[in-house]
């Protein structure tokens, strides 16, 4: 029952996640994607991108917050859809903007700082889709696993900086961004540091306890 | 004691139980999606090129002229829809919206220091004075992409000789109007408000630089700078400062509103130059409106042979 459930919504996610790409397909079909289409495609299928990093990297926050816990079965769709975007994005610089002309592309790679990062973040999100299938998991050993999906940190980090980079005056739009992925990047090292603090807190009372017992109620 | 540790993640954490879709098809079939939904665009457009003008406010264009280019014009809707105008927001969609609360009547643009006629003149004074020509020219944004636009308007220097600018002018200071409750980008401090632009005297006496009024046999719409706005067409497209209220004769070298946010990226002179990157990105092409090629940056946008006796001897690297 609850498989069955947790399948339909898993349907809807997927059809719901491809529908920015819909409305970019239906907005071209209809000529309304304004004077510069390449130009909406590039930021809209970048935006997207970083997006699903940003909905990725909140599903465990929420999951443990609301305790939803089987929110985390849509953690790889959310990711996997970040590397689609991501790919769209990509795509649309090497054919649409730089028609596969690699000695430009790899010009501005090495020269634009935006370019460079943003090229890393998708890089480092490449080894994340490839091991994001069970069989990988198993081959890599769950610990290794996580270790290395957490370069999604630094994937998202420089997609913010990508943005950030890119706009000429009006930085709001990127640092709003930037704001999300930190308050989920904050909320990590809490999640992180408080329990080993509270250990921490607790053994020394443990000790203390065994040398000079504390009183438990005064009266 | 025992402490607990955490054991490694629990499959049910990492992987869903079931594979609900192929992955690999879900992606080969979205991307001919996208594909096709890019393509089709420029194939309706072949199929119907439109030219709809919507111009209400005819003007009266007395002439044509020799430096207008023959290349094909960027459809009204395109250049009144797809707009650089912070004072109107910072995207291109918006100042199509948002400007429409200009007041552009009534409308003075006051002249003063280093001029013999220190005045404010009235909109409907450059109206009745100068004789209206068409200028089709190529516009180019510094960030990348180009327009051919026909502006109605008459050269800057007719103007500029009716008030006799004195003899230790050297320069030609700009300034767009300021006000927050008509223009609501200047809520924000995105830039440094009032825009304000300048030019070389001698630029700006160059027969090429123009005051428009008007585009396409029309009134200038309110996002494309109404009701009166400079035109260089060598220059990009930020150096042709709209809804002008102020013009200035000055001595010294004016400061200009990109050049102060970002020194490195814009300088005063700003000529477009396929040879000078912005510290950014590449000068070298453009996409021109409506056209699915990208297309190489003339230097001085193609109007070297007006333009380009103003920069002799000068290092354009260094003044760029």
């Amino acid at each position: 029952m609850k498989t069955f459930y947790i399948k339909c919504m898993k349907i809807f996610a997927f059809v719901l996640c491809l529908a920015p790409l819909f409305m970019l397909a239906w907005k071209g079909f209809n000529s309304a994607l304004g004077a510069n289409p390449i130009e909406v495609i590039t930021h809209s299928t970048g935006k997207w991108t970083l997006i699903f990093l940003l909905i990725t990297l909140s599903i465990t926050p929420l999951r443990q917050m609301l305790r939803l816990p089987w929110l985390i079965r849509f953690r790889r769709m959310a990711g996997l859809y970040a590397f689609f975007y991501g790919c769209l994005h990509l795509m649309t610089w090497v054919w649409l903007d730089k028609f596969f002309d690699l000695h430009d592309m790899w010009a501005d790679i090495l020269k634009r700082r935006f370019i460079t990062v943003g090229m890393a973040a998708l890089l480092l999100m490449l080894p994340l889709a490839i091991t994001s299938t069970k069989g990988w998991i198993g081959r890599l050993g769950g610990k290794r696993w996580s270790t290395l999906h957490k370069l999604i940190y630094a994937s998202a980090a420089l997609g913010v900086i990508h943005f950030y980079w890119l706009v000429k005056a009006d930085i709001r739009e990127p640092v709003r961004y930037g704001i999300i992925l930190g308050c989920l990047l904050l909320w990590r090292l809490g999640a992180w540091a408080i329990p080993r603090l509270q250990m921490t807190a607790w053994l020394r009372g443990f000790q203390n306890a065994d040398s000079s017992p504390t009183k438990v109620g005064s009266e | 004691m025992l402490i607990k540790k955490k054991s490694d993640i629990p499959s049910s954490e990492i992987t869903p139980q079931e594979t609900y879709f192929n992955r690999r098809e879900f992606m080969i079939g979205a991307a001919a999606a996208a594909a096709i939904a890019t393509g089709a665009r420029y194939v309706g457009e072949m199929a119907s090129p439109s030219q709809v003008v919507h111009a209400e406010n005819k003007l009266n264009v007395a002439s044509k002229s020799p430096f207008s280019t023959t290349e094909a014009q960027t459809p009204y809707n395109d250049i009144t829809n797809y707009n650089n105008y912070y004072e109107f927001g910072t995207d291109k969609y918006s100042p199509a919206k948002l400007a429409q609360t200009l007041q552009t009547r009534p409308w003075t643009v006051e002249v003063d220091g280093l001029v013999k006629k220190k005045k404010t003149y009235d909109i409907d004074y450059f109206l009745k004075t100068f004789s209206i020509e068409e200028r089709i020219y190529r516009l180019r944004c510094v960030e990348g992409w180009s327009m051919v636009i026909p502006w109605d308007g008459f050269p800057l220097s007719s103007f500029l000789k009716q008030v006799e600018p004195a003899s230790k002018a050297k320069f030609v200071k700009f300034t767009t109007k300021y006000d927050p409750r008509e223009m609501p980008g200047q809520r924000y401090g995105v830039l440094d408000w009032p825009y304000v632009e300048g030019l070389r005297l001698d630029e700006a006496m160059n027969p090429l630089a123009i005051l428009a009024v008007g585009l396409y046999g029309g009134e200038l719409p309110k996002q494309d700078g109404a009701p009166i706005r400079l035109v260089v067409p060598w220059k990009y497209g930020f150096k042709s400062i709209k809804s002008i209220v102020k013009i200035s004769l000055v001595d010294k070298q004016p400061p200009t509103t990109w050049n102060m946010a970002a020194p490195n990226e814009y300088g005063f002179y700003s000529n477009v130059n396929p040879n000078v990157d912005h510290p950014r990105w590449s000068q070298k092409k453009e996409r021109r409106i409506g056209e699915f090629f990208k297309r190489d940056t003339l230097m001085f946008n193609g109007y070297g042979d007006q333009v380009a006796s103003l920069y002799n001897g000068m290092d354009l690297k260094k003044y760029f």
